[in-house]
């Protein structure tokens, strides 16, 4: 039960400014999800051959500096990285999968938030505005971003429990509502090799969603599975390298209100959310229809 | 049993399919519709039988009865209410509908309550004047129907109870079957007269803790912040939605367990969903505790609520009141044998009778029927009620007192042991004679 | 005319002076600025006055109003005017979810189109929208009239009770024990004075009427599947 909010520029005229107006929309959002916030922003690119994971760990005071270097011995590659707050972003010249074997190797307590070559996954317990505040985000550029405040239905509230649940490379899913058959779909999935961090009904959604990209479903054919085999009641939000995507379960009760201008595309579960962005007041505002996909991504 | 024809001491019963299950099959193949009936579950399920009080003796001492005061009242809503509620005691009576229950006996509820401090609660399909003039504190059931709600009676009301579920049917909606929709009922709830009442098990306008975050606000801003707004759910995944009832603003939690009766629902429903109310309670408490709400935000329970001894477990188990409901009808003379021949004209005896959907009840409580509702004087059943509810609480003071409480919320679990393994593990206290609480490290 | 600006006060303040307007009313037009989607704004209203809303509003916007006249210049959120029991609540852009749900009285006028369960439960509102309605609309409608000058979504009239219904577009699909009905010369009347009442231009001849098949009032084991 919480709050969405998506933010995906059309051109480059905000790209500086994406933080910046982002923030106050993710703050609007607090009494729908006072337990923790979140968000994945996109931008930074990495080149050809480079992958970029966020990356933390359970200890605050951990050595970001030596695991890089240990990783880049490891790996025999170049990386680069920059820390921010208790997060760190790591850009290494190498697949993902092999940088995950090589981190899982030197430390099974580090965490990936996120991995791809544009995404970084920023996320923790506590208000919105100070989890903004913490990760800076008014001063964040990049092509779009989406965003979560959770209000803890069954699950507990912590950092591995918040929103947004990475799914794939450069995917990203966050949800609002509540859904009556992960456990089931869980266990299936973990049969299947996904592997789950909590018993949080929305990593099931990111599970699955996850499971059927790698069995080869394009975007579009994952989610509409998704409107099969998930039981209950969502809005989700996915966050893609280039874009984003809303959808709605059938019955359609958890709230969504879409607004787009010639500049950019903005989701939020409340239209309050969206009073702060430059040209509101002549968006087309719309609310998406129950089990229909929207998609919007850079050509 | 009283309906047992089989003297051959060598026939065998089989427990599976004994004869009430065979003759619910029956019913079930003859008329293609589940079973409807009113009243709660009538399986046995664990329950405050099961728990003991350790009263005082050398290391803890008791107080005088009559003499040493124990208190009973509590102030419930003062979160974010101007006007919270104070009850004289700690028993509240549950919301029943004009509908489901004659005006005479919603008069009675009203009468009886008002006579011993307490507040008594509407239903689905809204507050009549008879009840609003004698009841002194009148809490009004804001529903996912919404038959009969208005901003004049919303207004008029001393707390809103904002119902997401009840004990006999978490999940479900009501219904209330056409023989019940006279012109009266009709009028109340916007229906044609005599057709079945459907309502719905979802509110019409939010959904979930968040969207219910923002309703309470509009209930508030509608009542100017002055009455208490309270959320009713019935017991199922109580320490989750007590938490979130927190979160989404509420002044006031009622949890009403699976014993919790009904004007009419499934059978199924009433004896498979839900868990009990001694189950429930720990898990609330818990819930409260962890967000730092104990006794901040007033924890209501209900369901199968009988002695002043099910009153003072609960609190001893944290809550800060209970609410009752078929005691309080039992009290005004619901299945009073006086009536069993009656009873037993429509099929039914004295103690068995729940067709409350039939509107038949001969004991005028459960009907719309004029000629049945004149057999329930209002005033004399009001009074019934009174001293019902005083019995309750001298009972429950008795306990207290004899764990040396000179408050009723002064209970504690400490105080209680239970008697089966299974009810120490739901209460959370240890077997009697142990120390050991089942699920717990000791 | 009194004006409210939401940037400077509280939608408690407007609310609680909106509410005084009850027992005296000391300003019979009032004006709302930056709404900016707060919700519950002007809700609870009971008094013969007229507020204008500029900008969008958020939930339960004139939520139970009685008597007065509210108009919001902009779009609203969950649950407009829901449980109005009396006076006028026009919207002249779009409205979310559940409109004037279980609303018992007066006229709800959407300029623009309204969102899923348009009517859910409405108790004897006249709603008209100018646009389209989403899908459940008039779910379990008990009584009143609902009219929709664009299309409706699916499963339009659901387990209706006494509800009449007028589209003049399409309807994607009709709900359990919804059906088409006969145009009469008294439904065209009632149809005419509606959309005089809203102020909508339209020809009640082009439209098309819904009602409850009433097959579902009492239960009958051949419709157990309807349930």
């Amino acid at each position: 039960m919480c709050g969405i909010v998506g933010l995906y520029l059309k051109n480059d005229k905000f790209e500086n400014s994406l933080g910046e107006l982002f923030e106050p929309m993710l703050i609007s959002m607090t009494d729908r999800g006072p337990d923790s916030a979140g968000f994945a922003i996109y931008g930074d690119e990495v080149g050809e051959g480079w992958v970029k994971l966020t990356l933390r760990h359970p200890d605050e005071d951990y050595r970001w500096e030596e695991l890089s270097d240990n990783l880049s011995a490891s790996l025999g590659c170049e990386i680069k990285w920059m820390q921010n707050a208790n997060v760190v972003v790591l850009k290494i010249n190498t697949n993902e999968s092999s940088a995950r074997r090589a981190l899982a190797e030197l430390d099974s307590d580090v965490l990936i938030l996120s991995a791809g070559s544009s995404i970084e996954i920023l996320k923790e317990v506590g208000l919105p505005e100070n989890i903004a505040s913490k990760f800076n985000l008014s001063g964040m550029k990049g092509s779009h971003i989406i965003g979560h405040t959770r209000m803890a239905t069954e699950s507990a509230v912590t950092m591995e429990g918040s929103h947004p649940f990475s799914t794939g490379s450069d995917l990203c899913l966050v949800h609002n509502g509540s859904l009556s058959n992960h456990n089931r779909l869980r266990d299936t999935l973990k049969r299947e090799g996904i592997t789950f961090e909590t018993e949080n009904d929305s990593e099931v959604a990111a599970g699955y969603l996850t499971w059927r990209l790698n069995q080869g479903d394009s975007l579009k054919v994952a989610l509409e599975n998704a409107l099969k085999d998930l039981d209950g009641f969502f809005t989700f939000t996915i966050g893609t390298k280039d874009g984003f995507a809303v959808m709605r379960d059938p019955i359609a009760c958890k709230p969504a209100v879409l607004a787009e201008t010639d500049d950019y595309v903005a989701m939020a579960s409340e239209y309050q959310a969206l009073v702060s962005l430059p040209g509101i007041e002549n968006a087309k505002v719309w609310e998406p229809e129950p089990a229909t996909f929207y998609v919007w991504e850079r050509k | 049993m009283s309906n047992d024809t089989n003297n051959n001491p060598s026939l065998k019963e089989s427990a599976t399919f004994d004869r009430a299950t065979m003759a619910e099959i029956r019913r079930a193949a003859n008329t293609g519709i589940y079973d409807i009936r009113g009243f709660g579950a009538k399986r046995k399920v664990p329950h405050f039988d099961d728990l003991l009080f350790l009263g005082a003796s050398m290391s803890r001492y008791p107080l005088e009865g009559y003499r040493e005061t124990c208190n009973t009242s509590v102030v419930l809503g003062d979160r974010f209410a101007k006007k919270p509620i104070k009850l004289d005691i700690p028993v509240t009576i549950a919301g029943m509908s004009f509908g489901a229950l004659s005006a005479n006996a919603k008069e009675a509820l009203g009468r009886g309550a008002s006579m011993v401090g307490t507040s008594t609660t509407t239903g689905d399909g809204g507050m009549t004047p008879e009840e609003r003039g004698q009841s002194s504190k009148l809490v009004y059931q804001y529903l996912p129907s919404r038959y009969g709600m208005n901003p004049d009676d919303l207004r008029k009301a001393d707390a809103i109870e904002v119902v997401l579920g009840q004990g006999a049917k978490p999940g479900g909606g009501g219904m209330l079957l056409g023989q019940k929709i006279t012109d009266r009922v009709a009028q109340m709830r916007n229906l044609p007269k005599g057709i079945d009442q459907r309502s719905a098990c979802r509110h019409p306008d939010w959904t979930g803790p968040d969207d219910l975050a923002i309703k309470i606000q509009e209930l508030r801003e509608i009542t100017d912040w002055e009455v208490p707004i309270y959320i009713k759910v019935g017991a199922t995944r109580t320490y989750y939605d007590v938490k979130l009832a927190v979160k989404a603003g509420a002044d006031v939690i009622v949890v009403d367990g699976m014993q919790g009766g009904t004007a009419a629902t499934q059978d199924v429903f009433i004896e498979h969903v839900g868990i009990p109310t001694m189950a429930a309670i720990p898990q609330a408490v818990q819930a409260l505790q962890e967000m730092g709400m104990h006794r901040k935000v007033q924890l209501i329970v209900s369901g199968g609520i009988r002695n002043g001894a099910d009153v003072a477990k609960c609190m001893a188990l944290g809550a800060d009141a209970v609410a009752i409901g078929t005691a309080a009808l039992v009290a005004l003379g619901c299945n009073d044998p006086k009536w069993d021949d009656e009873f037993k004209k429509i099929g039914s005896a004295a103690g068995y009778y729940d067709d409350y959907q039939e509107g038949k009840d001969p004991a005028g409580i459960s009907t719309q029927d004029p000629e049945l509702m004149k057999r329930l004087d209002p005033v004399d059943a009001g009074r019934r009620l009174a001293n019902y509810l005083r019995v309750l609480t001298l009972e429950a003071q008795t306990l207290a007192r004899a764990c040396g409480k000179n408050d009723l919320r002064n209970l504690e679990p400490e105080d209680l042991v239970a008697l089966t393994v299974e009810s120490a593990a739901m209460a959370r206290v240890p077997l009697a004679g142990t120390s050991w609480i089942p699920g717990q490290k000791f | 005319m009194m004006t409210v600006d939401l940037a400077a006060q509280s939608v408690r303040d407007l609310n609680k002076a909106l509410h005084e307007c009850k027992e005296n009313i000391t300003e019979k037009e009032w004006v709302v600025t930056n709404p900016k989607g707060n919700h519950n704004i002007a809700v609870g209203l009971d008094a013969e006055i007229s507020v204008d809303i500029h900008g969008h509003a958020g939930y339960f916007c004139a939520g139970m109003n009685k008597t007065a006249n509210v108009t919001v210049h902009g779009n609203v959120g969950q649950g407009v005017a829901e449980n109005m029991m009396s006076g006028v609540v026009r919207v002249k852009g779009d409205a979310s979810q559940a409109a004037g749900a279980t609303a018992q009285g007066g006229l709800l006028v959407i300029e623009g189109n309204a969102g899923a369960r348009c009517g859910i439960s409405m108790k004897g509102v006249d709603i008209v929208v100018k646009g389209s309605i989403g899908h459940m609309s008039c779910f379990m409608g008990q009584s009143g009239s609902l009219v929709v000058c664009g299309d409706a979504g699916e499963a339009l009239g659901d387990s209706l009770y006494e509800v009449h219904i007028y589209v003049k577009g399409s309807v994607k699909s009709l709900g359990a024990d919804c059906i088409e009905k006969d145009m009469r010369s008294e439904h065209i009347a009632e149809l005419k004075g509606l959309l005089e009442k809203a102020g909508v231009d339209e020809n009640p001849l082009d439209f098309k009427r819904y009602g409850s098949a009433r097959q579902l009032y009492t239960f009958k084991v051949d419709n157990a599947s309807a349930y």
